[in-house]
């Protein structure tokens, strides 16, 4: 129910691994921002916030996405993405530019007004904001909740995701020990020391599975993808979802990596 | 010490491999952080001492030479030597030169890093001069010719067996698998090698600008009759282990001891001042600091600055999900874990290095526990680029990224390309959801499924969408 907006005007920052594999979570996004009463744009010019770039060290390149997405969201109260990664690198553009680039204070700039979702709910909005409509759904689940680390340590995202499911009729939350340990994701990292990031993962899924939890939720698909991934090659029966598609009520789609969905046929 | 970083995958893939190690890691990742966590907890101003740290920290390398020059001449002043060493070789060459001033047979040995990364024992051994290692740690790798894994608990990978053996075969003593008693052995037999040593050696967690005093902090003791029993005392150190007052010192041992090993305090904390004087009980008759640059002045004023602050708490190393999978040894040289993947390239080479700024997630809770603030994921990244500029990276890697960034600068072609991606990804998946087996990405699907993308991409989803909605 979409309201008819009168809050700010927000930038959506789909994030390639929502627009590729799971465009639920951009579209749950949205929905979310609309019932807080956002105006919600999709800049055509973005494509990914460049972090393989930065974190592989090609600064040239990581300065040429960084304007693009600068110049995309050029305009907007806010830009908001569903991944403390990121928006994580968004928040990185200033260290890319010397302070004489013009870029530089464009990007600083950029980085007071972009969030992750779940933080701009919370943080921004406010945590009333969303109530009427949280307390409407319903998830009889127990669930465990992944810390992603750019968005624990970077962004601060604690206790925001978790308030605004604890709304949620019927949501169990049972914490997993090391909730804050690293998945072994990392971006370049599975795929440059696989075994290493199988060996993270592995303890991952060992902790999600000694909570008895139904659902794994987090606000990052990379390392959402990572453990889905290893929890189905070891025949453990945890669904993954991201945490946005419980508070926009979408958890009637199939999860991570569970039966074939065509969202093409959905729409 | 030989150098084994380039082959850092295989030796992690051994370590991965090995069940006991696994156990040990496995004690140590229960073990450490739990106690700092505790020790940080109940001392509510530990985020204001970090601060003060780093900030104390950046103040002296701002101004080291002028506290180092302080440092040598309180030194002599208390009747000691200060001697200047550029390079590992230089630091050898004193080191020996001091030994054979007094016809030195054996010497006794505190834990040390610096001795480790300059390879000394090694370097006296060839040259007539037998090193004792007294630490207990320290002391069963040397039985075992082995290495530290760690910088604080330096035999954290082995287990009692392994102690119990390496004892029986050099002590010749019943074998035993008490703690307890193996420590008796050790303190017997090492009782013996402080006594008949000619030189102690020992290193410096820090050394003090304003009394010339060198500090050595231990849980054990054998620091003591190291450095009071011979003859002759040298401390072998780095130059950004000076700080200015004792008082400046006593914060980094508050820092330390919590970040280290959760005690409010270390149990032993030794100063040395200069020789004995006269009416001393003990203590040595030659006192020398030998000061070690090797690379570090280098670092000053460089991108790498902010690594001189770290004063080896090995707090980084404990909390790291890498290191706790693969441990010590896997890095292929002295330092290992987060601080040693940004230490190691710059004393080796980058070149020979690379390996290490690479094998991490940046998940950055080595930045968020480390007492002096250190952005290790920041000069780890600064690695990475200068691998990038130097062409190292495999090509396999390069290309890749060239070709993504190809791609992603160019938002006309970047969306047919996520769709083709994303619609071959799903054909690959079938019915199940899930891809078993990925081309190009073996890495990830050998030990995990590819869970399927959802059909379409978002972008072009909401396109049409939007024309939908505007036609209805
Ligand atoms: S880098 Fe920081 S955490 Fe690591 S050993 Fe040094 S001081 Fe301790």
């Amino acid at each position: 129910m979409p309201n008819t907006p009168s809050g700010p005007r927000v930038g959506l920052f789909v994030t390639c691994l929502a627009d590729m594999f799971r465009p639920s979570v951009a579209f749950a996004t949205v929905k979310l921002l609309e019932q807080a009463g956002c105006t919600v744009e999709v800049p055509e010019r973005q494509t990914c916030c460049g972090q393989p770039a930065f974190n592989s060290g090609d600064r040239k390149t990581t300065a040429d996405i960084a304007r693009q997405t600068i110049d995309a969201f050029d305009g907007y109260e806010y830009v908001v993405g569903p991944s403390g990664s990121c928006i994580g690198m968004l928040h990185y553009y200033p260290e890319v530019f010397e302070p004489s680039d013009s870029y530089y204070q464009r990007a600083l700039d950029l980085k007071s007004r972009s969030f992750e979702v779940t933080s701009f709910l919370f943080d921004v909005i406010g945590a009333d904001a969303l109530q009427e409509q949280l307390k409407l759904l319903q998830f009889n689940h127990k669930v465990t909740y992944h810390d992603s680390c750019s968005g624990l340590r970077q962004l601060g995202i604690k206790q925001q995701p978790r308030e605004l499911l604890q709304q949620v009729q019927g949501v169990e939350l049972e914490e997993m020990e090391e909730a804050e340990t690293c998945c072994g994701f990392g971006g370049t990292f599975c795929v440059k020391y696989p075994e290493i990031s199988n060996r993270m993962v592995s303890n991952k899924t060992d902790n999600i599975s000694n909570t008895g939890a139904h659902t794994l939720l987090g606000g990052d698909l990379g390392c959402l993808l990572n453990m889905a991934g290893k929890l189905k090659r070891e025949g453990k029966a945890v669904e993954a979802r991201h945490v946005v598609e419980i508070l926009a009520g979408m958890a009637d789609i199939p999860a991570i990596g569970e039966a074939d969905y065509d969202l093409a046929q959905q729409l | 010490m030989q150098i084994n970083t380039p082959f850092f995958k295989q030796r992690a893939h051994d370590a991965l491999a090995d069940e006991n190690l696994q156990k040990a890691l496995g004690n140590l990742k229960a073990g450490f952080p739990e106690k700092r966590a505790i020790a940080v907890d109940r001392m509510p101003e530990f985020e204001q001492l970090r601060n003060q740290g780093r900030d104390l920290k950046n103040h002296i390398l701002e101004h080291l030479d002028l506290y180092l020059e302080q440092f040598e001449s309180k030194v002599i002043e208390n009747g000691g030597q200060v001697h200047w060493a550029r390079t590992a070789e230089d630091a050898n060459k004193i080191i020996l030169d001091l030994c054979k001033q007094v016809d030195a047979k054996t010497v006794t040995k505190g834990k040390s890093m610096v001795t480790e990364e300059i390879g000394l024992n090694d370097y006296l051994e060839a040259n007539g001069v037998q090193p004792v290692e007294t630490d207990l740690g320290e002391y069963i790798l040397q039985l075992r010719e082995d290495h530290p894994s760690h910088i604080i608990a330096p035999a954290i990978h082995l287990n009692l067996e392994d102690v119990s053996e390496a004892f029986h075969e050099h002590h010749k003593r019943p074998k035993s698998d008490d703690p307890a008693v193996l420590m008796q052995e050790a303190r017997e037999v090492l009782r013996d090698k402080f006594v008949a040593a000619d030189v102690g050696i020992t290193g410096a967690n820090f050394c003090v600008a304003e009394t010339g005093s060198t500090i050595i902090v231990t849980n054990e003791g054998n620091g003591d009759l190291t450095q009071t029993l011979p003859k002759t005392h040298i401390v072998v150190t780095s130059i950004e282990k000076v700080v200015p007052t004792l008082e400046d010192m006593t914060l980094f041992l508050r820092l330390l001891a919590r970040s280290a090993t959760g005690q409010e305090f270390t149990v032993y904390n030794t100063l040395s001042t200069g020789p004995r004087r006269e009416g001393d009980q003990d203590g040595p008759e030659n006192f020398h600091v030998v000061l070690v640059d090797n690379g570090r002045s280098e670092m000053v004023g460089s991108e790498f600055q902010d690594m001189l602050r770290c004063i080896r708490c090995s707090a980084c190393m404990n909390h790291c999900p890498v290191y706790g999978a693969v441990g010590g040894h896997s890095y292929g040289w002295v330092y290992p874990g987060p601080m040693g993947s940004v230490l190691t390239p710059q004393m080796i080479g980058i070149e020979k290095g690379g390996m290490l700024p690479n094998a991490s997630t940046f998940c950055g809770k080595c930045e968020s526990v480390c007492p002096v603030k250190i952005p290790l994921p920041k000069l780890m990244r600064h690695w990475r680029e200068d691998e990038f500029q130097k062409h190292l990276q495999p090509k396999a890697a390069r290309y890749g990224l060239a070709g993504w960034a190809f791609m992603a600068k160019r938002p006309v072609l970047y969306k047919p390309y996520t769709r083709m991606a994303s619609w071959f990804m799903k054909r690959l998946a079938g019915k199940k959801g899930r891809i078993k087996k990925l081309p190009l990405a073996g890495g990830w699907t050998d030990w995990r499924d590819m869970p399927a993308p959802q059909g379409t991409t978002f972008m072009t989803a909401w396109k049409e969408q939007q024309k939908n909605g505007e036609q209805s």
